[in-house]
């Protein structure tokens, strides 16, 4: 069974936001809101370094154990997927996630937050029927329905962002790690992935 | 309330096998590895796996994106990202002509399927909802929609009234690096049919130092390797590129040679996102590359770390560079660059013991002043290491644009003609005779009076150098008598160019105001639409991107590459080579333009203009490259490895992906093109090279020939001259041309022998056809011809003006006086203590009114910045996000944000160059065409940037001025 899961390599991110424009192009993602972004530590000091984020789609979902409507599930390929008729827009899920996943649209000044919004591993959403125009229009594009990655990982410009089953990304990173001589830093993979 | 995902039944259309490779596979019932590794976007991170895995198997895993949505057929189309010039692969999802979804190019051996913010954006362009929608026209200060032909005959009729009073060299061409191949080739023939060689582009601010500096060092102007071949680097130099952000998905090639042991060296004022990567960073005061780069001799030379043999065999004239460097002593390094002797030592011991080494430089090197200087002293530092001519090495000069380099050689450039020809009379002759009309129909074309002399022989205006793109306000405001021609420019037509690339915006409005007539060719109204202040004489036409036509593209190494056409026009916009027909047709001469090719409702047949360059452009090889073969090589391009660039197998077996140039000989001749420039370690006939013989065969009785060094399979086995006729049947090959080849080839040589004969049995006989030199480190005929450092204009650094001065102004250069000493003798640093330079924001490009319209960048990019050190901030009082002001001794001031950050140095500030719409404080929103507006205006850094040009070239310096900066 594959366990879908982000990687990313902060020895190859070089900001490009090539994932970033790749999940908007793919998912018409409106202005204002950032399913994934790549947030540098350390500017213009030395030793800096860019990590590219977006929902990890963890093992033990936090936004899934304080939802009060539990609009969250699980698929079986450990995708996190929401569903936004369920959704009330009360953001505790933004409290709970430790990547700062969850989005709201700001379209009013006062009041709603609106439905949530975050990266859905280019799944869709668990309420429409996969590759309706219904499911495009409120979740964005089902690549995996298509037999596809999430498009941020398929688009990076240095193979720093890896997406996939967990076994296999992690094999193509051991690799690398080998070649460099380093310690892996898979950054974010101990809060998201409790498996390991 | 846990849902199940449905899997791979839902799957529309897709027979079993393609469901097993995809969705059933990837969901766990039964992955296939390299599949799942293929469509996991990790081909180039797993090393070996991009070439293991073979393109039949991978077609079928990607057989299922051609889903139909909600029943609507999907066309797969595939284009060249329009951005910079690595050359990605695009892969368009069309629908109803609606460009619908945007893939991966897995295929594509550039890219692999990788993309940077702007590639990853690019369908956006296919929408446009800010683009320039019609013609318009600027009636009492209001933008008015014409129709095309009105535009066109109110344009003409005056422009031929100007050219009837002054003379065609009052109208100025300035075209475009954005121009596919086709359009660029076309364009430069319209302005010499129109009678000018006012005409030029953005190379001439971009690379046009390189091209000047590297061209007269070894023959050639152009990046010696590629992007992928770097990957066998062993130590990857950068100096003045920040590749990180001007070309991301080069990085790819840069990080994968870096896991295999390769050093990274980064030389910039900066601490650039590619420094972040780099194993030894080198902090440099601006405008020093030349002590930099000597500094590192000195040690190289003192510790004789350099390739003794290879100077013997292939370098003239690296005696007097080592005159020159035996005075840049670690100290005196130290007190003009900033950088300390132990570093730079570091850095030439890492340059001497890893080799192959590769040096890549930009526009940090080459806007300078002394631009011309900068690159041949890279030039020099690889020859003194032997690693030019070789695999992992190379001079890797990353170009701008998407087609820049296709512009230069296709000469959009008021110096030559296509192909470097020049402009003597016997360039115009080849191309009149390429063109098939008459010389003295085209000599006619041009105004007869002479401005100018050499010696004491008349100059005729077609045989000079027109002015440049960095020069054109001086052509509009200049005193005539100052002009080496009739009279000023009246007229000026930008076509696909930002002014706000250019330096000197107080001075630049002006210009625009003072023309009588301005047209803005484009898909957006740009920079040009808002900045000058007129109620009239102004036209902007809608001109489309690349997704809205087909044609070549040349990437940075040298590959030419083919557009499929993506989307038809959006709104009225007509392509370039449309336009052009368009005006020719006005001006009478549409059938002299178009006489070789085939025209279907004003369009011209973009493959016939190809073929047509195909027989003219002898010098640099872009004759094998005829349509048939680019659209092959685009078709089986997961054919070709990704490391070499050679086809393993397959329809193209043993060719190089986009037939990088020179692609010798005719298409017949199947040249495979040249992947590294000057490697003799193969057979010219295989792609391999030598130095060019272009600068004779001796100077003041010294051999400037190769001495024992020749590609593999030479028979002359020595140095040679360049071919002609007289020297085939000197050698006794005479006979192995055919009889029609004979007849077209007496009394031609390799250049102007338009059977391609010559240069056939030259390379049958495993001979390069330009001949085999040595680079000179010397470049005689240059003003400085051995590199020296000098002081920029602008210089906060006093002291150093005596020791190294400027140059004295001189009288005419490219037909204008040309200042120097004059503005250097003056101290601005009291008043302007801070050093400005400035450099590329990954999310936009160029003057960026394209990714500024794009939404999906623009949000990632909303303010005009400058990047300040802390320490001067705080002397300043200035606080990180607040606003400031910042002025130039030249006058200009903008209002713009302060970034504090470590990033420069103190005494050093930054600024990106892609921002317009703003003008010292003011927003121009009001003044485009309704809903034509960028997402994003700003401040263009380039009010504040100052005067000075390279004293070869005339490339603009924009990166080492002085500003000053107050809160605002």
């Amino acid at each position: 069974m594959a366990r879908m899961k982000f990687l990313c390599d902060a020895e190859r991110c070089i900001e490009c936001n090539g994932c970033v424009t790749a999940c908007k192009n793919e998912n018409e993602v409106p202005w204002g809101v950032n399913r994934r972004r790549v947030v540098t530590l350390g500017d213009g000091a030395p030793g800096e370094k860019s990590i590219s984020v977006a929902c990890m789609h963890c093992t033990d979902a936090p936004c899934q154990a304080v939802c009060p409507v539990d609009c969250f599930n699980t698929t079986d390929d450990g995708i996190v997927l929401h569903d936004k008729s369920l959704c009330i827009g009360c953001g505790y899920c933004f409290y709970a996630c430790p990547f700062g996943a969850p989005q709201f649209p700001e379209q009013t000044s006062f009041g709603a937050r609106g439905k949530m919004d975050k990266c859905t591993f280019c799944a869709g959403g668990p309420d429409e029927a996969d590759l309706s125009d219904a499911e495009y229009e409120k979740y964005g594009r089902n690549r995996i329905a298509e037999g596809k990655l999430p498009l941020c990982a398929e688009m990076c410009s240095t193979r720093a962002l890896i997406a996939g089953d967990g076994d296999e990304i992690a094999d193509i990173y051991r690799e690398r790690i080998l070649r460099r001589g380093g310690r892996p830093q898979t950054w974010g993979w101990e809060t998201a992935y409790t498996e390991g | 309330m846990k849902l199940k995902r449905k899997v791979a039944g839902a799957v529309p259309v897709a027979s079993e096998q393609d469901v097993a490779t995809s969705a059933r596979g990837l969901l766990g019932v039964s992955v296939n590895r390299r599949t799942f590794l293929k469509n996991s976007g990790l081909t180039a991170g797993g090393a070996a796996l991009a070439v293991s895995a073979g393109p039949s198997m991978l077609k079928k895993a990607r057989a299922a994106e051609n889903y139909a949505r909600e029943g609507i057929a999907t066309e797969t189309i595939h284009s060249i990202c329009t951005h910079c010039s690595v050359g990605c692969g695009v892969v368009a999802e069309v629908q109803n002509g609606v460009w619908t979804g945007q893939e991966p190019d897995w295929d594509s051996p550039i890219n692999m399927g990788a993309h940077c913010a702007k590639g990853a954006a690019v369908r956006e362009h296919g929408h446009g909802e800010r683009r320039l929608k019609y013609p318009m026209k600027l009636v009492d200060g209001k933008w008015t929609r014409v129709d095309w032909d009105t535009a066109i005959n109110e344009i003409g009729d005056q422009m031929l009234k100007i050219r009837e009073e002054s003379s065609p060299d009052s109208v100025y061409w300035l075209g475009s690096a954005k121009h596919n191949n086709e359009q660029a080739y076309l364009f430069r023939k319209f302005a010499g049919l129109w009678g000018t060689n006012n005409v030029d582009h953005q190379a001439r601010i971009c690379h046009s130092t390189t091209v000047a500096g590297v061209a007269n060092t070894w023959g050639y102007g152009a990046m010696t390797n590629s992007y992928n071949d770097m990957q066998l680097s062993k130590c990857m130099f950068f100096i003045g590129s920040n590749a990180a952000e001007a070309h991301p998905v080069a990085m790819q090639h840069v990080l994968k040679a870096k896991e295999n042991g390769s050093k990274l060296i980064v030389v910039d004022p900066r601490y650039t996102r590619t420094a972040a990567h780099s194993d030894q960073y080198i902090q440099m005061r601006p405008g020093t590359d030349v002590p930099i780069v000597w500094g590192m001799l000195w040690h190289i030379f003192e510790n004789g770390w350099e390739d003794k043999e290879y100077i013997r065999q292939r370098v003239y004239g690296m005696d007097d560079i080592r005159e020159e460097v035996a005075k840049w002593t670690p100290e005196e390094v130290e007190r003009v660059s900033g950088v300390p002797g132990a570093q730079l030592k570091q850095a030439a011991q890492t340059m001497a013991e890893s080799k192959p080494g590769t040096i890549v430089w930009c526009m940090g090197g080459t806007q300078h002043t002394i631009g011309n200087n900068n690159t041949r002293a890279y030039c020099v530092l690889q020859l003194a290491l032997g690693n030019i001519g070789v695999s992992g090495g190379g001079a890797n000069i990353f170009r701008g644009h998407d087609n820049v380099q296709g512009a230069t050689d296709m000469g959009v450039l008021s110096h030559t003609l296509p192909g470097y020809y020049g402009l003597a009379e016997g360039s115009w002759k080849h191309w009149a005779g390429v063109w098939d009309l008459e010389y003295e129909w085209v000599k006619n074309r041009f105004d007869q009076t002479p401005y100018e002399k050499k010696g004491d022989a008349d100059l005729q205006p077609m045989n000079t150098a027109g002015i440049p793109v960095s020069r054109w306000i001086d052509g509009v405001l200049e005193d005539k008598e100052n002009i080496a021609q009739k009279d000023n420019i009246r007229a000026m037509v930008l076509w696909g160019h930002a002014p706000n690339s250019q330096t000197r915006g107080p001075e630049m409005k002006a210009a625009m105001e003072k023309l009588e007539l301005l047209v803005v060719i484009d898909p957006y109204p740009t920079h040009t639409a808002v900045l000058p202040d007129r109620k009239d004489g102004m036209y902007l036409l809608p001109a489309t991107t690349q997704f809205e036509t087909s044609g070549s593209v040349t990437a940075s190494n040298r590959s030419l590459q083919w557009r499929s056409k993506v989307i038809e026009p959006l709104f009225e916009a007509l392509p370039d080579h449309t336009i052009m027909y368009k005006l020719a047709t006005k001006f009478g001469y549409g059938e002299e333009l178009c006489k070789n090719m085939e025209v279907t409702n004003d369009e011209p047949l973009i493959e016939d203009i190809t073929r047509e360059f195909n027989r003219g452009m002898w010098t640099i090889g872009y004759t094998g490259q005829s349509p048939e073969r680019i659209k092959a090589h685009m078709e089986h391009r997961g054919t070709f490895n990704t490391t070499t660039l050679k086809a393993e197998g397959g329809p193209l077996d043993g060719e190089y992906f986009g037939m990088p140039w020179p692609c010798w000989g005719t298409a017949e001749m199947g040249h495979p093109g040249t992947p590294n420039l000057y490697d003799p370690s193969k057979p010219v006939a295989e792609g391999g090279l030598n130095f060019r013989a272009r600068f004779g065969v001796e100077r003041d009785g010294v051999n400037l020939l190769a001495e024992d060094s020749y590609p593999v399979g030479n028979e002359l086995e020595e140095g040679h001259p360049e071919f002609t006729a007289d020297m085939l049947k000197t050698l006794g090959w005479w006979d192995d041309l055919t009889a029609d080849e004979k007849a077209a080839a007496e009394g031609k040589n390799w250049k102007t022998d338009v059977s391609g004969g010559i240069q056939r049995v030259a390379i049958a006989h495993g001979c390069a056809p330009f001949g085999n030199a040595k680079a000179r480190a010397n470049v005689w005929t240059f003003p400085d011809p051995v590199p020296v450092h000098r002081e920029p204009l602008y210089t906060s650094r006093r002291d150093l003006v005596e020791d190294y001065p400027t140059y004295e102004d001189r009288k005419s250069h490219y037909r204008l006086p040309t200042r120097y000493g004059s503005i250097q003798a003056e101290d601005y640093s009291k008043d302007f203590p801070l050093i400005h330079t400035s450099g590329r924001l990954v999310e936009y490009e160029g003057g960026g009114e394209e990714s500024r319209s794009n939404p999906w960048l623009a949000e990632l990019q909303q303010d005009m910045f400058v990047e300040i050190n802390q320490a001067d901030a705080n002397d300043l009082n200035v606080k990180d996000g607040e606003m400031v002001w910042m002025e130039g001794p030249e006058g200009g001031k903008i209002h713009i944000k302060a970034m504090v950050t470590a990033r420069v140095a103190r005494g050093v500030v930054f600024t990106p160059f892609h921002f317009g719409g703003h003008y010292q404080g003011e927003d121009l929103l009001d003044k485009y065409p309704e809903g034509a507006a960028p997402f994003v205006r700003g401040e263009s850094d380039n009010t504040v940037m100052t005067y000075g040009y390279d004293s070869v070239t005339q490339m603009q310096e924009s990166k080492c001025s002085l500003c000053k900066i107050t809160a605002a």
